[in-house]
């Protein structure tokens, strides 16, 4: 068991840049260029850690121990993920407690955004309060109708390979469908928000780190492709749930599902233009409304039988 | 007495011709002819003609007679009252006078500095809820310094105001005191990515002044380079946009496209941008039989990509969504603050100085207006589409007609006490330069007013009202030159 779980930290710890590499490639293949190499978030964060930080005068402690403490609490969060198999942290409730330390992280990094007061920087904050608030109802439609069909509040269950084959059930097809733009929105992925643009005016995650640099910076780029790992992790699942089989078996599988939610992102992000700001809540209530059939879906299913 | 002199565009006037009205009949005749917008002003500047008199030249444009109207006034007391009062599209001429040779048009209603010499208090709006956003003169990109004060309340702009100005190099003033081979490479720097449309500005300017006809052919490949400009400009600001709405495939296609027409300039006078292609008399560097056909075969390759690209670019929802409605200048707003190029066709405003001030080849030659009707981001992106498929027909037309001339000539003397005023649309809009020569025929006076000198205040009305998120994307749309608009 300890092996098992060392395995799911170690995958959790050592994979995340990966996949924000194929997703730029998948991206700029489509856009006729090489692009940078599948590796380069880990060049960018090593460069990054060996470089010294600059802080700005405006800034108190919140800043600096934003970076490690959300990084922290992301790898907490993803502890709790059958990964390659299934956590040994689990208890009946633990998708609340999975939630809320997603919630916690974000509720940092606007903080830290405001300790800089800098006008983007503040405007970045609103945003991302906004749209977190709005899309964490989606999130709990969704975990609320896999808990319904588990009958379970606890992770480990809702995504390991028990009694329930999901891919058939039409109501987890919407659940994917609806948490695949949830996790675009947590994400701030394309088309809600542009991980590349360098314009401060319209950027959401972006403009709230623009003030940290060095190793600071390095590690919120990790934290974030880990945040990324774990929400593509959690859409494959949906879908495709843990398989209760060998570990390295449970690897592989697990390899082969976030990098096919990958490759399906950049092909998202390369045929989408950004939706304007102003309609993201529409796209929200949206992916919300969705969620809200797959539930609707779900109860009549359980009379039913 | 007349009140105007009429001009046509680059052909020259003698100085005496300009009616000297007083003030309050200057005024009232430049009111009368601009209220209802049948006459525009192009250009206002002034000279010093003793310590206490400044005499002050207003130039109207007529877009359907295709005439240029001009009419003086001395003033004595170093004021006026302001023509902004009535007339909505002289305030920045007012205020540039004002700053530059000090005349006061007394009533205007902000006689806020145009280029950042001096401190300047900005706008505000009082209230808890508003905040300010302050971006520039230092920019996250590679562009040019600029400052942009927002006024918001959320996401919601109520005002947008720009400050210009820091890269001022009085370039006016250097064309005066140079000699006549370095004014050639000062017009061709007065911004950067026009190099073919002010150098041309120039040329007609000096030839005008020397009454120099210059050969079929120069004036043909002229065109040539003006058009190539044009297409590979469009597509660089297409891209642009396609890459601030995140649509990468369009975004680097069409940065690679772009690279092909500027590769043409290349191989026709050895720089991208087309710089030390012209002088006045016709062209430095002449199109070879060999060139021709290239010019043909790479312009037919290249533009059935770029046709492939915009149909991919015009045909996907999200991106027409993201550009549908966003920054929308109503036409009533683009006649009162006097926009032209292709902000001001994007809002249904027939203003293309090929097509009513010809000058050079398209004299001969018809221009058709490429026209949208929205005043948004797609309008004017729509505009830039349509401009590169009539600019590739043009290109057509002109290498079909190449006869076989000499290209170059010597300029005789310029003619003494003219003036002389001189129209190209450029890419971003027409481009204005104004020459006028001494009693000794020499140039004293050199006025020049880039595009976006009229424009930038459109964009800064794009934003009211709109959302703080679309600034790029406007911004984009209407890529403005600040070094045109600084000098």
């Amino acid at each position: 068991m300890e092996y098992n779980f060392l395995c799911n930290i170690f995958i959790l710890i050592v994979m995340p840049p990966f996949f924000v590499g194929v997703i730029n490639r998948v991206k700029s293949i489509i856009a006729g260029r090489t692009g940078p190499p599948i590796l380069q978030l880990y060049h960018d964060i090593f460069k990054l850690i060996k470089k010294n930080a600059v802080y700005s005068r405006s800034t108190s402690c919140i800043f600096r121990i934003v970076p490690l403490t959300s990084l922290l609490i992301v790898l907490c969060a993803g502890m709790l993920l059958p990964i390659a198999s299934p956590s040994p942290i689990s208890f009946q409730g633990d998708v609340i407690l999975f939630v809320y330390l997603f919630a916690l992280a974000r509720f940092l990094t606007i903080t830290a955004a405001l300790d800089t007061a800098s006008s983007f920087e503040g405007m970045g904050a609103s945003r991302e309060a906004t749209y977190g608030a709005l899309s964490e109802i989606t999130i709990f439609i969704v975990l609320m109708t896999l808990v319904i069909i588990v009958k379970s509040l606890s992770l480990n269950k809702m995504l390991t390979h028990g009694q329930n084959v999901f891919v058939a059930d039409p109501s987890v097809i919407l659940l994917f469908l609806a948490f695949f733009f949830i996790m675009l929105t947590e994400n701030s992925r394309m088309p809600i928000d542009d991980p590349h643009t360098h314009l401060e005016l319209t950027m959401i995650h972006e403009v709230m780190i623009l003030d940290y640099s060095g190793p600071d910076l390095g590690i919120i780029l990790y934290g974030a492709s880990i945040k990324l790992f774990v929400f593509m992790a959690f859409t494959a699942m949906i879908i495709f749930p843990c398989s209760e089989g060998p570990v390295w078996a449970g690897t592989g599988i697990l390899f082969l599902k976030v990098l096919a939610v990958s490759i399906m992102t950049g092909l998202v992000e390369s045929f989408t233009a950004r939706i304007k700001l102003i309609r993201i809540p529409q796209m929200l209530i949206a992916s919300f409304v969705l969620t809200l059939f797959a539930l609707l879906i779900t109860l009549f299913d359980q009379r039913m039988l | 007495m007349k009140n105007f002199a009429v001009f046509k565009n680059a052909t020259m006037g003698h100085e005496e011709s300009i009616p000297i009205l007083n003030i309050g009949e200057w005024r009232s005749r430049i009111v009368d002819a601009c209220s209802d917008h049948s006459a525009r002003i192009i250009s206002m500047f002034g000279d010093r003609k003793s310590a206490s008199t400044i005499r002050l030249f207003c130039v109207l444009a007529s877009d359907l007679k295709g005439e240029l109207l001009v009419s003086a006034t001395d003033i004595t007391d170093g004021s006026y009252p302001s023509l902004t009062v009535n007339l909505t599209e002289a305030h920045l001429f007012e205020r540039e006078l004002y700053e530059d040779l000090g005349v006061l048009p007394q009533g205007h209603p902000w006689l806020k500095p145009v280029r950042a010499t001096q401190k300047h208090s900005f706008y505000s709006i009082k209230g808890d809820a508003i905040h300010e956003v302050a971006v520039g003169p230092v920019h996250a990109g590679v562009i040019e310094p600029g400052h942009f004060r927002f006024l918001c309340h959320g996401e919601k702009v109520f005002n947008l105001e720009i400050m210009l100005g820091y890269q001022r190099r009085g370039i006016e003033e250097l064309i005066v005191s140079a000699s006549p081979l370095k004014r050639m490479v000062l017009a061709e720097s007065i911004a950067g990515d026009s190099v073919i449309s002010h150098g041309l500005c120039y040329c007609h300017a000096i030839e005008g002044l020397a009454m120099r006809k210059i050969s079929h052919r120069a004036r043909a490949i002229r065109g040539i380079a003006l058009e190539i400009e044009r297409i590979a400009n469009h597509i660089g600001d297409l891209g642009a946009l396609a890459n601030d709405v995140g649509f990468l495939p369009v975004a680097s296609y069409f940065g690679a496209i772009r690279a092909d027409f500027l590769n043409l300039l290349m191989e026709l006078c050895g720089n991208r941008f087309g710089r030390s292609l012209l002088c006045p008399g016709g062209l430095r560097f002449d199109l070879t039989r060999e060139m021709e056909t290239t010019f043909r075969v790479q312009i037919e390759k290249s533009m059935q990509k770029v046709n492939d690209v915009l149909d991919i670019m015009f045909s996907t929802s999200s991106v027409l969504a993201r550009l549908d409605n966003t920054g929308v200048v109503t036409q009533d707003i683009a006649k009162k603050t006097g926009m032209v190029g292709v902000a001001a066709r994007a809002c249904n405003l027939m203003r293309d100085a090929r097509a009513n001030h010809p000058s050079g080849i398209y004299r001969s030659k018809k221009t058709v207006i490429a026209r949208a009707s929205s005043g948004d981001v797609f309008a004017r992106a729509r505009v830039r589409a349509l401009e590169i498929k009539k600019s590739h027909e043009l290109i057509g037309e002109f290498l079909n007609k190449l006869p076989t001339e000499k290209v170059c000539f010597s300029i005789n003397a310029l003619n003494p006490s003219a003036m002389v005023i001189s129209l190209v649309e450029g890419f971003r809009g027409e481009t204005v330069h104004i020459a006028r020569t001494n009693a000794h025929a020499g140039i004293f006076q050199y006025k020049i007013v880039d595009p976006s000198f009229h424009n930038w205040t459109g964009l800064e009305m794009a934003l009211r009202d709109g959302q703080i998120s679309d600034f790029p994307l406007c911004n984009k749309s209407f890529n403005l030159s600040y070094a045109g608009h600084d000098l």
